[in-house]
């Protein structure tokens, strides 16, 4: 790509040259085949050689409407452009490559106004819609004709969807459902799309028939003229403002002022109000949690993605910074040569990795459970639900903060938005409070644990992600300085932690207190034990799969990925040392030896470095930055971008005539 | 909406408080005649119309951003000279200084903001008596405008390694700036793009040939009347940036530009006309500017902190979610002690850096006036300070910010909760002014230094003086005093260790150097056990120097904290502690039974401990943490400010949706 044109800087030649495996190779693995890295490239290429992606002026530059602006016309550009690949899903097993998102991020630093139109407005018309509802609303969807979104969270209330207040209530003498908002904080808040672009929504609400309320539900609700594009009478929409990130993803807030819709407009796949009213359930309620699930698990993949984007941007620039004298009278060296530099950023390369063979282990263990559930089977929905909670939780925590570091790794420059990274950084930060907050979704697994726990006190049998519970509560864990070993000790680390808890839960019983008071009291501990349990499952799952995706490798790229994981390993040892020394038999000498060990996987991993970022293959028109370009021009880059600020345009701004001057002369 | 007075939830928090808010105050501004002064200036600023804003800055372009902010910086100075406020402006004379809060008018930075913090500094800092009498006239009435430019876009923390020239031509008696490569812009300086039209340079001097350093020169870079950059310069904008957006940074490169001889600031190094170079300069005297800047970014770092939490804990008190219990109301989310844990750090934290600030800008005047009459002792001590306090008070910190506008889940990420911003400016300080990991293996340098002196019998500094106690294992003890204790025979252990790696590694053949780099990560690990016990020694004893005189309600509360600040600490840091220290499991379960226990005492005070704070709502810019709560009113009211909402349908629809609707694009 623009790697030939011009000429690349020349500390990077010598680290291409250093590399000693095959970084092609690596990247059929990263992405799943060699089928889909040439089937990624080809539309990238078609995508790019439009040049529709390119802006003259930086978005930072302009106001936020022009933004706005500039992105609905850039959201048109790009559905037109892969056209052929939106009109191919048919189905949420559809979303499990990542391409879509991958190119979109060349066009929209920020986020595309339609993104919801696509990531949860069809997702939900195929999960929760029958067949003739979606025979009805998919194509017209499909095919751009409308454009919707998605409103559950209020202003007052998010997480917690029982607390929601927006209500639908049936009229059975018109047959319609009447939406309503009843007081401020009732007003939706959030829905990417919603400000400005979208004329239909899928909106979460209270449903009341014949006096009673069945619990939230959902509704396809028509809120612009389709024509005019006015919003409808009864409807009070409009966008919310700025933000840290997203500000061109048109967040928008949506008010009901007893506003009728037909009742087939109410999503009745899994229940239904028939025209009297009756309502009626229908199959699993527990089938809705499908959109809920698929969501996260396409966020782990998310923070793979972009937490291998921060990893590319700090990693080639700390190849081509150089600073300091390390020894009197010889040249500044390459930042990347510092140990402390190292020890920022191979963790990020080797966790960008692990989260995204984590999630492609997870969307495989979906998809199964998703046919599975198809025909009934809803048995493993519980682990499923646990699993893609916890994952979701860690892996955009683990990502946000390395991308931080990464950042931070790249000192003032990392500042500059033309670096991308605080872009990529709010981005995924924001992934770590919705869709289910941190905090939360870590309680809901440790629900789970708890509940496995006393399964595994009585000896039932458990499900694949949480059997060594069983070995634990019988076995105590002896330290091994081996994969398995280490391994074995996070379980260790899981199972004494969640046994903690439980314990406390008890005692806190015994002492008078009821369940939710002990469980309150004991929220900060439970928190941990999932995280200690989530950290347990990473490790296992990006061991295997990196022996498992790495079996018929050639043997550089073997020992290249053996480091990565070896370092994950010994990474966290280290980092939990306080918890392996609680609940394991791990000793100062071992972790001495952890320390070493670490040493001496930085040095080894040190010449592949830039390989490995490359093996990534993240082409300069995704990455978007100054600092992580391919050829590592960093300083013109960042010039040149600097040059692009209007303010530049002129040599001297009119404030200066309208302000500074006047002041000076004592005129103001 | 009608509003009421406040938000019954707040009101009912602050019925609670067990102590006296106005006492705090007095206490976290250095005295009552202080919170009195501040809040006269306040009244002042805050009154002025002009400087308030009808649309958020945040919608507005980059350029309107900046020429919005030149209007404010020109009426605020306005308003600063009416009002009589000199004090603080040009040269930080007392630490109730740092509490001052004007500058919160511009969320994201003034362009003029270095003539006051270092152009006008470093004329009265470098030059001679005859420089500063030229100079500074003209910069008080701001008929001159500067800057400072140090840093290069190829170079930042390692100075030695600057690019620009100065060389000194002696027949026409000038010094030729120029800027060698692109390498070589300066880049960063605030207020330098197109604001300023002089500049503090810093530039290589070389004089027949023979390079002389690094030294400071006066350079007109835009003419006064009309503006425009002067021949040979080269000035612009660098662009959008995390956060400081209209702090209008700016780059700067010399094509052979020629400045008198007199232009060099002369103070401590002086060129004669006929090229002699002379100097004064003790190297040590440059670490002073180094330090207070440091000190203050103490300060800064606690600061932002406490806004941050002052509004997480307010909007987590009106905010309700979730059941506690069957067949309650949702209950407030600041009675979740998952919240609790989140945010009671975040206040004990803000006190913990705000003390030491102030602890160490003593040790700071006392070392001037040590300084001024030659004695330097106290320098190795307090640069390592400087440095070790500045990266964990910027690190701690910036991570507390993100973690208050984390808690206030989806609307902290809206611009008009003012958390981001706040982070923004808050994580540039890990950054700016050395480096972090720099700093840490500079603090790292000082401690080694230190040990091998006193391994021959040299005394230690006051706060390395426990380097000297014998490490006899000790039963473990959670009192104050013990957790302090443990605390250092951590960094002892840690340095101890260290030093014997790099005894090690220069024993297996290894260059000093080489030694050093490869030790580097455990080397950083020692400074910061370092800094945490200065830390943790000096927020208790500065708390008990002050529980002397507060009042016994307010001194109960003072030490909630402290005891929340130190079994909050042990609980983070148990790996190190398990291994150096006695500490034993059952020790580890009722540390955490004292910090629930601490969660649920400081619970009834958390808005008293917030409110004591005095933000003003024109300070804290927030929807989210005003002071009477109103969250939600004030979120909508800020979101109909948007240009967006000003018409109901945008015309992107008519121009771009519609047509391809329509199939007709």
């Amino acid at each position: 790509m623009s790697a030939s044109k011009v000429q690349t800087n020349v500390d990077l030649d010598k680290e291409r040259i250093k590399c000693n495996f095959n970084i092609q190779e690596l990247t059929y693995i990263i992405d799943g085949g060699k089928h889909k890295t040439l089937q990624r490239r080809q539309i990238e290429n078609n995508v790019f050689t439009s040049g529709k992606h390119e802006d003259q002026v930086p978005d930072e530059c302009l106001s936020l409407k022009e933004r706005y602006e500039n992105a609905v016309r850039k959201s048109l550009d790009y559905g037109d452009l892969v056209r052929n690949e939106l009109l191919a899903i048919t189905g949420l097993e559809n979303f499990g490559t990542p391409i879509l998102r991958r190119t979109a991020d060349a066009f929209f630093k920020e986020i595309s106004p339609l993104l919801l139109h696509l990531g949860m407005f069809v997702p939900t018309i195929m999960g929760q819609c029958t067949a003739e509802q979606q025979a009805k609303w998919l194509p017209l969807a499909l095919n751009l004709e409308i454009y919707g979104t998605y409103a559950q969270t209020e202003l007052g209330h998010g997480t917690f969807i029982r607390g929601l207040e927006t209500t639908a209530t049936y009229d059975s003498s018109t047959e319609e459902f009447v939406l309503h908002t009843p007081t401020l904080t009732a007003y939706k808040w959030w829905g990417g799309g919603l400000g400005k672009t979208a004329n239909h929504c899928i909106v979460v609400a209270q449903l009341y028939t014949k006096g009673k309320c069945y619990g939230v539900h959902t509704f396809i609700v028509q809120i612009r003229d389709a024509e005019t594009h006015e919003p409808l009478p009864g409807i009070k929409v409009g966008e919310i403002g700025p933000k840290m990130g997203f500000n061109t993803a048109d967040n928008g807030y949506l008010g009901f002022d007893h506003y009728r819709i037909p009742r087939e407009n109410m999503c009745m796949k899994n229940a239904q109000v028939l025209k009297d009213g009756t309502y009626m359930k229908l199959g699993n309620a527990k089938l809705t949690y499908g959109t809920m699930v698929f969501v996260r698990v396409t966020l782990v993949s998310d923070s793979a993605f972009n937490l291998a984007k921060a990893a590319t941007i700090a990693v080639r620039y700390s190849a081509v910074r150089r600073q300091s004298e390390a020894k009197p009278g010889a040249p500044e060296p390459q930042v990347l040569d510092y140990p402390t530099q190292q020890h920022k950023l191979f963790i990020c390369i080797s966790s960008a990795l692990a989260m995204q063979f984590t999630a492609n282990w997870l969307w495989k263990t979906f998809t199964k459970y998703l046919s599975e559930m198809k025909k009934g089977n809803v048995d493993n929905l519980p682990e499923l639900h646990a699993l893609s909670s916890c994952l979701k939780a860690v892996s955009t925590s683990d990502a946000a903060a390395y991308i931080e570091q990464c950042r931070l790794a790249c000192g003032g420059h990392g500042y500059m938005t033309s670096s991308r990274l605080p872009h990529i950084y709010s981005f995924v930060v924001a992934t770590r409070t919705y869709e289910g907050d941190y905090t939360v979704l870590l309680l809901q697994t440790a629900r789970f644990l708890i509940k496995a726990w006393e399964q595994a006190e009585s000896g039932v049998n458990l499900t694949p992600t949480v059997s060594y519970l069983s070995r634990a509560c019988k076995v105590k864990n002896t330290w091994e300085n081996s994969s398995e070993g280490i391994i074995r000790s996070f379980e260790a680390v899981a199972a004494g932690k969640i046994a903690h808890c439980v314990k406390n839960i008890r005692e806190k019983m015994q002492n008078g207190l009821d369940l939710d008071e002990a469980w309150l009291l004991t929220t900060n501990l439970l928190v941990s034990a999932a995280e200690a349990h989530c950290r347990a499952v990473l490790l296992r799952v990006y061991h295997e799969e990196a022996k498992r995706l790495t079996e018929e490798s050639s043997l550089n790229v073997k020992e290249v990925v053996d480091q990565l994981v070896q370092l994950y390993l010994t990474y966290w040892s280290l980092e939990r040392t306080g918890d392996l020394l609680r609940y394991t038999s791990i000793s100062e000498n071992n972790i001495h030896q952890l320390e070493k060990k670490y040493e001496e996987l930085l040095a080894a991993i040190r010449p592949n470095a830039v390989g490995l970022v490359d093996a990534f293959d993240i082409c300069d028109e995704i990455l978007q930055s100054t600092l992580g370009a391919y050829d590592g021009r960093v300083y013109e880059r960042l010039m040149e971008e600097a040059l692009k600020t209007p303010l530049n345009s002129e040599s001297v701004n009119p404030a200066f005539h309208k302000y500074l001057k006047p002041y000076r002369q004592a005129k103001l | 909406m009608t509003l009421k007075k406040v938000n019954p939830d707040l009101e009912k928090e602050r019925s609670t408080c067990t102590f006296n808010i106005e006492e705090l105050t007095n206490l976290l501004d250095t005295g009552a005649h202080c919170t009195a002064e501040r809040r006269a200036v306040e009244d002042k600023v805050f009154s002025v119309k002009e400087l308030k804003d009808e649309i958020p800055d945040e919608f507005l372009s980059h350029k309107e951003r900046y020429e919005n902010a030149i209007r404010k910086s020109v009426f605020l100075h306005k308003v600063l000279q009416e009002t009589g406020v000199k004090r603080g402006v040009y040269n930080r004379s007392d630490k109730s200084d740092f509490r001052t809060t004007y500058y919160s008018i511009f969320k994201d930075g003034s362009p003029f903001m270095l003539q006051y913090s270092m152009f006008v500094p470093t004329i009265l800092g470098q030059g001679d008596s005859e420089q500063v009498e030229l100079w500074y006239k003209r910069a008080l009435n701001m008929e001159i405008i500067g800057t400072y430019a140090q840093t290069e876009l190829g170079h930042g923390t390692f100075i030695r390694g600057l690019e620009t020239e100065a060389v000194y031509d002696e027949k026409t008696e000038e010094f030729i700036l120029n800027s060698p490569s692109l390498s070589s812009y300066k880049w960063w300086p605030g207020g330098l793009g197109h604001t300023t039209n002089y500049c503090i340079v810093m530039a290589q001097l070389k004089i027949k040939g023979k390079p002389y350093g690094m030294q400071p020169f006066i350079v007109q870079i835009r003419d006064e009347e009309t503006h425009m950059p002067l021949p040979g310069v080269k000035v612009g904008e660098i662009g959008a940036k995390l956060a400081f957006n209209t702090v209008n940074n700016g780059f700067l490169g010399f094509e052979h530009v020629r400045i008198p001889r007199r232009h060099m600031l002369m103070r401590f190094s002086q060129v004669s006309k006929d090229g002699k170079f002379t100097s004064s300069a003790n190297p040590k005297l440059a670490y002073g500017t180094m330090v207070m800047v440091r000190v203050t970014i103490v300060n800064s770092a606690a600061t932002y902190l406490s806004r941050a939490v002052t509004i997480a804990i307010r909007y987590s008190a009106v905010r309700h979610q979730s059941k506690l219990k069957q067949n309650e109301p949702e209950p407030q989310i600041l009675d979740y002690v998952t919240q609790q844990h989140k945010l009671f750090i975040g206040i004990a934290t803000s006190h913990a850096y705000m003390f030491c600030s102030y602890w160490l800008w003593d040790v700071y005047v006392m070392y001037q006036k040590e300084q001024n009459v030659g004695n330097f002792d106290r320098l190795p001590e307090l640069h390592a300070l400087a440095c070790c306090l500045k990266v964990i008070s910027s690190s701690d910190c910036t991570g507390l910010v993100e973690k208050c506008r984390m808690s206030c889940g989806g609307h902290g990420f809206m611009m008009s909760s003012n958390l981001p911003q706040l982070y923004g400016i808050s994580t540039a300080t890990c950054t700016y002014e050395g480096e972090n990991t720099v700093m840490l293996l500079q603090t790292a340098r000082a401690l080694v230094k230190a040990w091998e002196l006193g391994s021959r019998g040299r005394p230690f500094s006051p706060t390395m003086s426990y380097f000297a106690e014998k490490n006899v294992p000790s039963k473990w003890d959670s009192s104050l005093e013990g957790i302090l204790n443990a605390f250092q025979k951590v960094s002892i252990g840690k340095l101890s260790s260290s030093v014997s790696s790099l005894q090690e590694y220069t024993k297996s053949g290894l260059s000093a150097e080489d030694a050093w780099n490869k030790a580097s990560v455990q080397l950083i690990g020692a400074a910061e056990a370092w800094g945490r016990a200065v830390v943790l020694s000096i927020y208790k004893s500065e708390i008990e120097r002050y529980g002397q005189t507060v009042s016994p309600a307010l001194k109960s509360v003072l030490f909630d904290l402290v005891e929340l600040y130190y079994v909050h600490l042990t609980l983070e840091k148990m790996g190190d502690l398990l291994l150096y220290t006695q500490l034993s499991e059952k020790d580890v379960v009722s540390l955490r039974k004292k910090y629930e226990d601490l969660l649920e005492k400081i619970r009834p005070n958390a808005i008293g401990l917030v409110d004591a704070f005095d933000y003003r709502d024109e300070v804290l810019n927030s929807t989210l943490g005003s002071y009477d709560g109103f969250a939600y009113e004030r979120l909508m009211t800020e979101a109909m400010k948007s240009p967006l909402n000003a018409e109901p349908v945008n015309q992107s629809f008519h121009k771009y949706i519609k047509p391809l609707m329509k199939g007709k694009l």
